[in-house]
């Protein structure tokens, strides 16, 4: 759960200061990403057991623990729901977001 | 010289050698006629264990150059070999290789392009990728080509350059004829060719994001480079000959060679197997004492401007030899000489003539004929601009 932190996005000034094609190393964020979600997952703490299979099916690696309780990175998640649909003691309800 | 290492055999076999010589790690490659023997010979050598490499039997030509692009993103050395339909349905990948910048090495068995069907050869198929953003080598022998599978790799590598790299050779007149071609030992090929090492290197110690896409805000930039790479391209193939002449005995002039220039009224400009009979035919008609020269362009990419610009700045007239044509336009190795041409403060009158597609034999007497129409344009006289050479049937009229 070594999720990596959002950072300030420069702007290169040289043409040598562009990555020699395009790649760069993993993980790099320069902005969060979570603007088009309709439904957020919420855990409901008291019956989630820390099983992690939501943080195994996230396909956007936005479950992380928190306090030793899991949690939902809201930056990042896009509210697919898999989370929701996958647990196994349905700790997680899809609700709706407030415009 | 050491006769040992002297071996009598066809273009494709000469290539398959200079690759086994410059050790790849993965082959992944589709048979297709005039460049089959190539892929049969390497498999051969994986087969007997004289080439300790993986041979990837893929389904399709796209899927032989997306396999190679994968084995020069972990950092190991690609080569792939293909020819006319061929590469034309590789086509996609050619684009995501330069702009990825794998250094991958491929031989291109020049060959005509459909319809009408045909096997033979002409160079319709890589001049259609010129801005693909290969490197893009016509070799005139199997030597050449031997010679040239060694060189590739060490110009697409090189840090400044990281370009994929395309080694042409004309289909049958070149692949499948056999010649003496000397073999270099390994361990002097080892020591001019050190192994591959990347800056984008896929692995788990130091993940990457690789093959991202970008806005409009930065994708003009990475052009930029991909050209600016290519540009710089043209020291590295200059060094490159300089230093494999003096490990191997073997100089080739790096972006063009000349023959009779210095005070030749009329240049004709070739590329490929056409320039061995070009040599000749300026040879009779030196003694004739027609000031007739010969000019092989080896790289269409990076393009040899400036170094074509200085042979021809004395002559009259120049011709280009195309074995190609652009339909609507004319020959495609011409619209890039005359562009070199214009930006000359004066240049000679240039013409094109078209020949050899679809297999046609290009004979001596054609390019005699060619010459000779130089000659009549260089006297002031009128002749086509763009002149179909050995036609079959009557065009005119």
């Amino acid at each position: 759960m070594n999720r990596p932190k959002v950072q300030e996005f420069k702007k290169p000034n040289h043409i040598d200061d562009y990555p020699t094609g395009p790649g760069f190393d993993g993980g790099h964020l320069v902005d969060k990403n979570a603007g088009w979600r309709t439904f957020r997952p919420v855990i409901d703490k008291d019956i989630c057991v820390n099983c992690l299979v939501c943080y195994m099916v996230c396909p956007d690696g936005t479950i992380f623990k928190s306090d030793g309780k899991v949690d939902v990175d809201y930056d990042f998640c896009k509210g697919c729901g898999v989370c929701a649909n996958e647990c196994k003691v349905n700790a997680i309800k899809m609700v709706k977001e407030e415009l | 010289m050491d006769k040992t290492n002297r071996h009598f055999i066809s273009g494709d076999d000469a290539v398959a050698f200079g690759v086994k010589l410059a050790r790849p790690q993965v082959i992944s490659a589709y048979p297709i006629t005039p460049q089959t023997i190539v892929v049969e010979r390497l498999s051969e050598m994986v087969e007997d264990g004289s080439l300790k490499a993986e041979y990837m039997h893929v389904e399709s030509e796209h899927s032989a150059i997306s396999a190679a692009m994968g084995v020069s993103s972990v950092g190991a050395r690609a080569f792939t070999a293909t020819s006319s339909q061929g590469l034309l349905y590789m086509a996609e990948g050619l684009y995501y290789a330069s702009g990825g910048r794998f250094p991958v090495v491929m031989m291109n068995a020049n060959r005509s392009t459909a319809l009408p069907w045909s096997i033979f050869g002409d160079l319709r198929d890589s001049l259609s990728q010129l801005d693909s953003g290969w490197i893009q080598v016509y070799v005139e022998d199997a030597q050449e080509a031997l010679d040239m599978m060694i060189q590739a790799y060490k110009i697409a590598e090189h840090k400044k350059v990281l370009t994929p790299f395309m080694v042409n050779l004309d289909g049958f007149v070149l692949t499948h004829t056999y010649e003496e071609v000397e073999l270099p030992e390994q361990e002097m090929v080892d020591k001019f060719l050190p192994s591959f090492k990347t800056p984008n290197k896929m692995s788990l110690e130091k993940p990457m994001n690789m093959g991202f896409s970008t806005s409009p805000s930065d994708n003009m930039e990475f052009k930029y480079q991909q050209h600016k790479a290519m540009m710089d391209s043209v020291q590295v193939i200059y060094d490159v000959d300089k230093e494999f002449g003096d490990q191997f005995g073997r100089y080739y002039n790096g972006m063009i060679d000349t023959y009779c220039c210095d005070d030749a009224e009329v240049i004709l400009l070739t590329l490929g197997s056409v320039t061995g009979t070009t040599r000749v035919v300026v040879d009779s008609m030196r003694k004739q004492g027609l000031k007739v020269g010969l000019l092989k362009i080896r790289y269409m990419r990076p393009f040899p401007e400036k170094e074509i610009q200085n042979v021809v700045k004395n002559a009259k007239v120049v011709g280009v030899l195309d074995k190609d044509i652009s339909f609507g336009f004319e020959g495609t190795i011409f619209t890039n000489v005359n562009s070199a041409l214009v930006r000359m403060q004066s240049h000679p009158q240039s013409y094109n003539f078209v020949a050899g597609m679809g297999g046609r034999d290009v004979s001596k007497a054609d390019i005699e004929e060619m010459f000779m129409d130089l000659l009549k344009a260089s006297k002031g006289e009128e002749i086509e601009r763009v002149k179909f050479v050995n036609m079959g049937v009557e065009i005119n009229g």
